[in-house]
């Protein structure tokens, strides 16, 4: 009983999370259907963002999904869509090699938790951590104004690069095509 | 409390292993994208719960906001790309994109 | 110390003709092109015809002198002075240098009047004057000098000009090594002139001991003929290589003498440098510049009077050359070349006379044969002048104008040119009155009588004698070839024959008429009459009267010798009017089938071009050949060796560039291609196969951290 009346409510949390970004984790990687995988993802990102909770890190959590779930997940969905396979649910999400993956896979994955659980982390417990989002604010324009900056403009270069991109292709297409 | 360090760590590890079998073995390229995606976020876990562990700073937290940031970059451009090759070759299947490597 | 008088003017005598020089070398094509060629040789003759004149003012002032004074100096400025040593710049007007320059200003001045006529339409008039301009220079310089330096640069300046004069149509070769074979002759006699001055120089400033030479007397350092005379008595007694340093300076003296007065065994040029125009032939090669090493030997008559030996080697030298020159004379069918050969005979005559100790003798004859045979010369030109124009006219241009055998009755066509021609044969025949005989005739009475050279004088009278019967031949022998009989150029050719111009015929007259009365300068004592020119030059030779003795002989014997020689004269003039009258006689043809050998080594000039060919020249060719073969085959064989060596180390190097380097180079690329080869099999496109090679590689990695440190 010593077990589980450690067992605090955060970690019964932490478990359901770990379950939800393993189990939808697994099916990204496994599914046959594309459409499927991209669902799945969502999953995944919700368990990542409980877990970015779980760690204190609340303004990370909401941003993941925001971010994640309001903007890169509906980006591929709209790209899944969008590709003509996709009624096709068979043939839409073909794997080549699954055996060899799923090997490197399980050799990558034993080889980083035995280094999890092996190296000696210096645990620093202070139990009145709880960096708030003026904390973060406060670094990203003082310590990190530079990063901060740099990727502002990444932001802006991607922005562009995204349009001109797919503008290019349009511009391209033979006549037939845009006919069709 | 029970959860540690190496709890987040595991976990990372594992959806680790997941994004590396999924971009591995995917022939298309937006499920390759989202095993990159997996693999983004196994980091992010560890960094967050570095931050919450080991350093105890709010160090951490920035550079998953990065990571975040640049995942969005990222998937945004490789649509395009996606977008972009579909156009031309009719086709997302990465094996069709070999043409590129001349 | 005599009384010598000054003359500031005298200079002007050798500068004018350098500046006329001067004038017609810079300005002379101008000259030529914008006021023709009258400009041209109005100043080519002025020049000289003024240093003529200045010259017979000073030989009038000089006459009015007392007989001991009678020399003039004319002190420029001191041109080198070291210690005591002093050359001054210095023309020195005595008795001697005084008729030197007159007769050199007088036939020169002459020779340049004929030469505007003979010399006309010549492309290169104007050179033509400057040079014959600069001579005049040089040669008056030789004469004036007071010392063996100025001597030694006029000695030198007419050497050049011979060259320039004689190679004066260049574009021949033959001219143009003929030029050159009297400048190189000219060469080697210089080099023992000024090995002569530094000998005597030396000599007279101290002496050579054991440890080298050291001077005893600074003050006695000089080369002032003067101060020489002065001091010659202190070299009584000192030697130098086991003789006489006199004799030793004589000899050198002597040896330059020969190459520039053209005696045995240097006088090869001479014959060769006809080569040259005939004006300069008359000026150059017969009247003046020859005769400087007459002059030289007259004005050095203290030194050579102390040394037998120097005497006798000159009078021997002298008698020899007389004779071998005449002798090769006898056929030469070229007209310049029989004149050529009678100066190299004539100029051993005024050796002869001079070698003797009778200096005054031979500067007679010095100036006497100045008026017959530039007489001689100038008639050879004009007839040349006529036949080459004549042959121009008929187009004819393969037979030589010069060839006797080509001529015959010019008389009839130039009577001038005969008459003049005849009067300088004459002349120098030696007929009695003529200037000939009279300078010649002294000449070999006194080489008989003489008691001072170690031959005999009888002996070097018979050599004297029997030459005198040669030059009479020969010189009627060309006469009657070219005057005499029927012209043998042609009919064509006849017509086109003329006298020549005013210019050369009143030239020739002058000449022809000093030809038959130069004679009266110096009577012979035997007619007591006066003797002038002996009187004039005896304080010159003054020095050494007292050295040169003469054997006793009665009037009887003279008056014997005298009419031998007339009938010496007489002799070779009967045989060349028998022989070569009006050229019907088959004598000459006959002797020269029945003695063929005598007449080929004559005529070829006893081969002694050949034999110098043979010895020095195939000699110094030889040499240079050896030294040419040395350096072809030795220095160009290590130069090569070199080459070789660096070429083989370059190659060495080449073979390491290209398969070391190179290698390493190629090496490495091919290296690189092949794994670039190899690698791009890996690069398959799929993003899947790099995936696996880049978690491959991390996992790699990790495992060699955890095998290496734990």
């Amino acid at each position: 009983m010593t077990l589980l009346t450690a067992i605090g409510l955060s970690d019964i949390a932490f478990f359901i999370f770990a379950l939800l970004i393993i189990g939808c984790g697994a099916v990204v990687a496994f599914s046959r259907n594309i459409v499927h995988s991209g669902f799945a993802l969502m999953g995944t990102f919700a368990g990542v963002a409980g877990l970015y909770a779980l760690a204190f890190a609340q303004f990370i959590a909401a941003v993941q999904i925001m971010v994640y779930v309001g903007g890169v997940l509906v980006v591929i969905l709209f790209a899944i869509m969008m590709t003509r396979e996709i009624g096709r649910a068979e043939s839409s999400n073909p794997a080549v090699g699954r055996f060899p993956a799923v090997l490197l896979g399980v050799v990558i994955g034993a080889v980083l938790v035995f280094i999890a659980l092996q190296f000696p982390w210096t645990i620093n417990p202070s139990t009145d951590f709880d960096p708030t989002v003026n904390d973060l604010g406060d670094a990203l324009l003082s310590r990190f104004l530079i990063p901060f900056e740099v990727l502002s403009l990444l932001l802006l270069a991607v922005l562009v690069g995204a349009v001109m991109l797919v503008k290019k292709e349009i511009k391209a297409l033979p006549p037939e095509e845009k006919s069709s | 409390m029970i959860i540690g360090l190496p709890h987040y760590l595991i976990v990372a590890a594992v959806l680790f292993s997941l994004g590396i079998i999924c971009v591995v073995s995917r022939r298309n390229a937006i499920g390759l994208l989202m095993g990159v995606e997996l693999i983004l976020n196994s980091a992010n876990i560890n960094l967050v719960a570095f931050a919450r562990y080991v350093e105890s700073g709010i160090s951490g937290q920035v550079f998953a906001l990065f990571v975040i940031v640049l995942a969005a970059a990222e998937a945004a451009v490789a649509m395009a790309i996606v977008m972009a090759i579909y156009r031309h070759l009719r086709n997302i299947d990465t094996a069709a994109a070999v043409n590129l490597k001349e | 110390m005599e009384h010598i008088g000054t003359a500031d003017w005298i200079w002007l005598i050798p500068v004018l003709p350098l500046l006329g020089a001067a004038i017609n070398g810079f300005f002379g094509t101008r000259l030529q092109r914008r006021f023709g060629e009258k400009a041209v040789h109005a100043v080519a003759i002025l020049m000289p015809s003024l240093s003529f004149f200045i010259t017979l003012g000073y030989f009038i002032r000089l006459m009015g002198l007392p007989e001991a004074e009678r020399q003039l100096l004319c002190h420029l400025f001191d041109w080198i002075h070291i210690d005591t040593f002093t050359v001054p710049l210095a023309f020195w007007f005595d008795t001697l240098s005084a008729v030197m320059a007159l007769m050199v200003t007088l036939v020169g001045t002459l020779i340049h009047i004929y030469s505007t006529a003979y010399m006309h339409k010549d492309t290169s008039y104007w050179r033509f004057f400057s040079f014959m301009n600069l001579f005049m220079f040089a040669m008056l310089t030789l004469v004036l000098g007071d010392n063996f330096l100025l001597m030694f640069i006029g000695w030198e300046g007419v050497g050049l000009c011979s060259y320039l004069l004689i190679a004066f149509w260049y574009q021949d070769i033959d001219k143009a090594q003929a030029g050159m074979k009297a400048f190189i002759t000219n060469r080697i006699g210089d080099f023992g002139f000024i090995v002569g001055i530094f000998a005597l120089m030396w000599a007279l400033g101290g002496g050579w001991s054991d440890s080298g030479f050291t001077l005893v007397n600074p003050g006695q350092l000089t080369v002032v003929f003067r101060e020489v005379q002065q001091y010659v008595g202190s070299l009584e007694g000192a030697t130098i290589f086991g003789m006489s340093v006199a004799t030793f300076a004589c000899l050198c003296f002597f040896w330059g003498a020969t190459a520039k007065s053209a005696q045995i065994p240097l006088y090869v040029w001479l014959p060769d440098a006809m080569a040259g125009p005939t004006p300069v032939s008359a000026l150059i090669h017969a009247a003046t510049m020859v005769t400087a090493g007459v002059y030289m030997v007259a004005r050095l008559n203290f030194l050579f009077a102390m040394s037998a030996t120097a005497m006798t080697a000159v009078a021997l030298v002298g008698a020899l050359t007389a004779l071998f020159a005449a002798t090769i004379g006898l056929f030469q069918n070229d007209i310049k070349k029989v004149l050529a050969y009678s100066t190299v005979s004539q100029l051993g005559y005024m050796f002869l006379g001079v070698g003797v100790g009778a200096y005054w003798a031979g500067i007679f004859h010095l100036l006497t044969h100045a008026f017959f045979k530039a007489c001689l010369f100038l008639g050879s030109g004009s007839v040349i002048h006529a036949m080459h124009h004549a042959y121009h006219k008929a187009h004819n241009h393969d037979d030589d104008p010069q060839d006797m055998r080509n001529m015959g009755g010019l008389g009839r066509h130039m009577p001038t040119t005969r008459w003049t021609y005849l009067a300088a044969c004459v002349a120098i025949a030696g007929f009695p009155f003529m200037s000939g005989f009279f300078s010649k005739d002294e000449i070999l009475w006194k080489a008989f009588s003489n008691a001072n050279t170690l031959v005999p004088g009888w002996i070097l009278w018979a050599i004297g004698a029997t030459g005198a019967v040669l030059t009479a031949f020969y010189m009627f022998r060309s006469y009657y070839m070219t005057f005499s009989g029927t012209f043998r150029g042609g009919a064509e050719t006849e017509r086109h024959l003329h006298e020549s111009p005013k210019a050369i015929t009143v030239v020739l007259s002058i000449l022809g008429v000093l030809s038959i009365v130069g004679g009266v300068m110096g009577l012979p004592h035997l007619w007591h009459l006066p003797n002038w020119l002996e009187h004039w030059l005896a304080p010159v030779f003054h020095g050494s009267q007292a050295l040169v003795k003469w054997g006793e002989f009665t009037h009887s014997t003279e008056w014997t010798l005298m009419l031998v020689s007339v009938l010496v004269a007489v002799t070779g003039f009967l045989f060349a009017r028998m022989l070569y009258r009006d050229n019907r006689s088959e004598i000459p043809a006959r002797m020269l089938k029945r003695f063929p050998a005598i007449h080929r080594v004559l005529y070829h000039k006893y081969y002694v071009d050949e034999l110098y060919d043979a010895t020095a020249i195939a000699g110094s060719v030889g040499l240079a050949k050896v030294s040419d073969w040395f350096d072809k085959y030795i220095i160009d064989g290590i130069v090569n060796l070199t080459g070789y060596f660096a070429r083989f180390i370059s190659w060495l190097h080449g073979l390491s560039d290209i398969y070391l380097v190179d290698g390493l180079v190629n090496g490495l690329a091919h290296a690189s291609g092949a794994i670039g080869r190899w690698l791009r099999g890996w690069q398959t496109g799929r993003i899947q196969t790099y995936l696996y090679g880049v978690l491959g590689g991390g996992l790699v990695l990790i495992l060699i951290r955890f095998i290496l440190f734990d």
